[in-house]
């Protein structure tokens, strides 16, 4: 039966394994499970069946849709995991899973060097010193080909079509017949004979009336980050312009939250510090082009102002200090009224002239013009429109909306389990953990959420971060392998779901039957009592939580009692939701992103109550407890959320250092 | 509008059911309006939702006819600028306008195999069953790139 608008065909599928989401940890995923499939296949005799499901298409889907202009997680030859542990423990104001953090480290240079193999251009430095862009035929990373590094973790590439190059490694192992894109999956569904089981998954075509339910032994969750709860800095056409991709609406959270997964760290937040309204990228103007930031006045505000980062021993006396203190220095400058806040691309750009040829200054200047076009083109828009050239004009820095994740310089996501080789912890010391929650950092499948068979990766695994792009094709790698491991060891399990099709159908397509039940009670489609659009939804989330919840509107700062008001107001809108309209699949996409947007940010708003303190300023100040508070809050706080009683339950897990951390820090000055 | 199609260039990709646009916009902003019953703009696609837009361009670089462009945020840039891209099979050409007209243009390249040449397993051993509660992906140290690191470092274990 062909279906519907508000009447879809509904498509029943069972799967093995099913991949929700197509952004680089499944196309890392893809690539890694089909090898391990066939291997299962010609042992056991199981032929494994796989679906990846993508809302986009997966030449242009997630973060790096775009392209990027570095690859920001590459350890090399000199470097050991243990110190980017460190590194990533120091930026996340110390409470990281070294386990996870070391294990990315072992493997990810492994995914690098695929890409590099596959087609993706990345520069070298010659036995001179000198640059070259990635398409010089120059020795391969595998072989000692030595890379531009642009800090001691990133290495920069000529990255347009990092993506395209990635999804089609991951299409050609999967084949066209394991994919599905356009297909938006928004539930989880629980298995009927064991709740902290996974079961399947559903969702919608945005291209068909179609409805999907898939029953699947494992699925890996990995569907980004959240942008857009948070009123952003832009509010007209330039809302678009979010510094992370404006479709990731907090799905992988939202999702594992109502399906029981125990969440991590959700009160952790990132605002980059980046290029004023087009969000463009510091990475290189810092590092490789060796810029300074400064106030109005030309002074360098984390000169200036380093006497603050004493204020938090030990993170403030790492040689490179937390992201977030190093936002916290230039936050003064702007509450203090010494605003703008410059990037001195002129000197930088002046100073760099001085030493090179005519030739490589032509080069410099198309390197500083490529480090947006691969990655952040509408930060060239602005230039163009301003008369922006960096040579002779110095640009703005901005501090932007909060935005959360997990795979770049942020650290919430779902509590995951990590390898058992490392030396993590077996058992817990606080005993306010809810009993059915596992102890201890590994329980049997790397990748694997505290719910059975539903495994995370990339922005989905919480309490690490600084993975990027190659740690989340890396990280979705490992998922893959263990999902095999679990499918293997699960082969006679049966996945029954725990509400009926009919249920399913009547709840992901309320907002379209809300539409047609209410659409001609009133004569303008946008306003009627009876329901309300995903854009003004969006726009109430927004300036709740830009208000109440530490938002650009108060400097980042919130309190107890703002936190409450909150609190109340995030409740009716969560009851609203229910009333959200689609008038048709593009707003039902919509409706459901939001939804998804609500939960993350209530998540958020939860943890920072729980958390006594104020663990990363300069992200966010509660100013009623501002400080940090190591003795009693150097803690994981993790929660998990009851779909039935919609509430949520915070609680601390103890933090141990798999790696020395004092390696990090200079003693502190007072 | 951030992207917006030019009347005079577009076709509609000659109508297929979907347009490449449509195919490729990860924020499903692209539509095709096939009766011009929301445009005025029969078999011309256009960009339903421009405060959604991340100008990432995935819709200028893949359209056929370069049918698409970007005027940038209006409630942010002043008029006058345009950055368009010529993306072919192993690089990409920017042509860069400026308000007050100065003009760049850059190539860059975007890979080094031809496309549609990845062969994801040619060369690469098969996954070791025995290996798969071990570290190491199933093509372990083929690329040369795992980091075993100094056991020493693991101070807990």
């Amino acid at each position: 039966m062909a279906g519907e608008f508000g009447n879809p065909e509904v498509v029943q599928e069972e799967v093995d394994v099913l991949m929700i989401g197509g952004g680089m940890a499944n196309c890392g995923a893809a690539y890694e499970i089909m090898r391990w499939a066939e291997a299962a296949k010609a042992s056991t005799g199981v032929d494994l069946k796989i679906k990846l499901v993508d809302k986009a298409a997966m030449d242009r889907s997630g973060a790096v849709a775009q392209g990027l202009s570095a690859i920001n997680t590459y350890i090399g030859d000199t470097q050991d995991p243990a110190d980017y542990a460190r590194m990533v423990s120091n930026d996340l104001m110390g409470i990281t899973r070294d386990d996870l953090a070391y294990d990315l480290g072992r493997h990810v240079d492994e995914s690098v060097h695929l890409f590099e193999e596959w087609g993706l251009p990345i520069w070298k430095t010659d036995e001179n010193g000198e640059r070259h862009d990635g398409a010089q035929g120059m020795t391969p990373l595998k072989n000692g080909g030595k890379p531009v590094r642009s800090g001691k973790w990133q290495i920069m590439i000529n990255g347009e079509s990092y993506k395209w190059i990635v999804a089609e490694a991951a299409k050609k192992a999967l084949g066209l017949d394991r994919i599905q894109e356009r297909v938006f999956i928004v539930k989880l569904v629980n298995d009927k004979n064991d709740p902290s089981r996974i079961a399947g998954a559903v969702g919608f075509s945005t291209r068909d009336h179609k409805l999907y339910v898939f029953k699947a032994k494992a699925i890996l969750l990995a569907a980004g980050g959240c942008v857009n709860i948070f009123r952003p800095r832009s509010v007209g056409e330039g809302t678009g312009r979010a510094w992370y991709p404006v479709w990731n609406a907090g799905s992988t959270y939202s999702m594992a939250a109502e399906a029981g997964a125990e969440l991590t760290m959700m009160e952790n937040r990132f605002v980059p510090a980046r290029f004023k309204d087009g969000y463009g990228p510091v990475g290189a103007w810092f590092l490789l082009f060796k810029s300074q930031a400064t106030n109005a006045f030309g002074e360098a505000y984390m000169t200036k102002n380093k006497e603050m980062l004493n204020d938090y021993p030990p993170y403030g006396q790492a040689a490179v200090p937390a992201s977030c203190l190093r936002n916290h220095l230039m936050l003064k400058e702007m509450k203090e009224g010494r605003g703008p806040i410059w990037m001195d691309t002129v000197t930088a750009l002046g100073k760099l002239k001085e030493t090179l040829t005519p030739r490589e200054v032509k080069h410099l200047e198309a390197e500083a013009w490529e480090d947006f076009l691969d990655m952040c083109v509408g930060q060239c828009g602005i230039w163009v429109g301003e008369n922006v050239e960096p040579e002779k004009k110095n640009s703005e820095l901005m501090p932007t909306e909060p935005y959360l994740l997990g795979s770049h310089s942020g650290c919430c996501g779902i509590w995951t389990s990590g390898p058992d080789d490392v030396g993590a912890p077996t058992t817990e010391e606080y005993g306010d953990i809810p009993a059915h929650l596992p102890s201890g950092w590994n329980w049997g499948y790397r990748g694997m959420t505290t719910v059975k068979g539903l495994f995370t990766a990339g922005d989905g695994v919480g309490a690490s971060g600084h993975k990027f792009s190659s740690g989340s094709h890396a990280e979705g790698r490992l998922a893959a392998k263990a999902m095999v491991k679990y499918c293997l060891d699960n082969k006679d399990f049966k996945p029954e779901l725990d509400t009926t099709v009919d249920d399913l159908v009547n709840e992901i397509y309320r907002p379209v039957r809300n539409y047609l039940e209410f659409k001609d009670y009133t004569t303008a489609i946008d306003v009627n009592p009876n329901y309300i659009t995903p854009k003004m939804l969006q726009f109430r989330l927004q300036k709740i939580m830009d208000e109440y919840v530490a938002g650009v509107a108060t400097y980042y700062i919130t309190n107890e009692h703002m936190l409450n008001v909150a609190s109340d107001k995030l409740d009716m809108l969560k009851e609203d939701a229910m009333k959200m309209r689609a008038k048709d699949l593009h707003e039902l996409l919509r409706a459901w992103e939001n939804y998804h947007r609500i939960l993350t940010a209530e998540a958020h708003m939860r943890h920072i109550m729980f958390r006594q303190e104020s663990r990363y300023p300069g992200f966010y100040y509660r100013a009623d407890k501002n400080f940090v508070d190591e003795e009693n809050w150097h803690c994981f706080v993790n929660s998990i959320y009851d779909k039935k009683t919609q509430k949520w339950t915070c609680f601390k897990r103890k933090h141990v250092d798999l790696v020395d951390k004092s390696k990090l820090f200079k003693p502190a000055a007072h | 509008m951030p992207t917006y199609v030019r009347t005079d260039k577009c076709d509609g990709c000659k109508g297929q059911d979907k347009t490449a646009c449509m195919y490729i916009c990860p924020h499903d902003l692209m539509k095709l309006d096939k009766d011009g019953s929301e445009t005025g703009h029969a078999m011309r696609a256009f960009n339903q939702e421009p405060e959604q837009c991340w100008e990432c361009y995935s819709c200028v670089k893949i359209c056929p006819q370069q049918a698409i462009e970007c005027r940038h945020y209006a409630d942010i840039v002043p008029l006058g600028g345009s950055v368009q891209p010529l993306r072919g099979s192993d690089s990409i050409m920017w042509t860069i306008k400026f308000r007050n007209g100065v003009l760049k243009r850059f190539k860059f390249p975007i890979r080094t195999t031809p496309e549609g040449s990845i062969d994801p397993y040619g060369g690469k051993p098969a996954a070791d069953m025995a290996k798969i509660a071990q570290t190491g992906f199933f093509n372990h140290m083929e690329q040369n790139g795992y980091r075993a690191g100094n056991p020493a470092e693991l101070i807990r274990k």
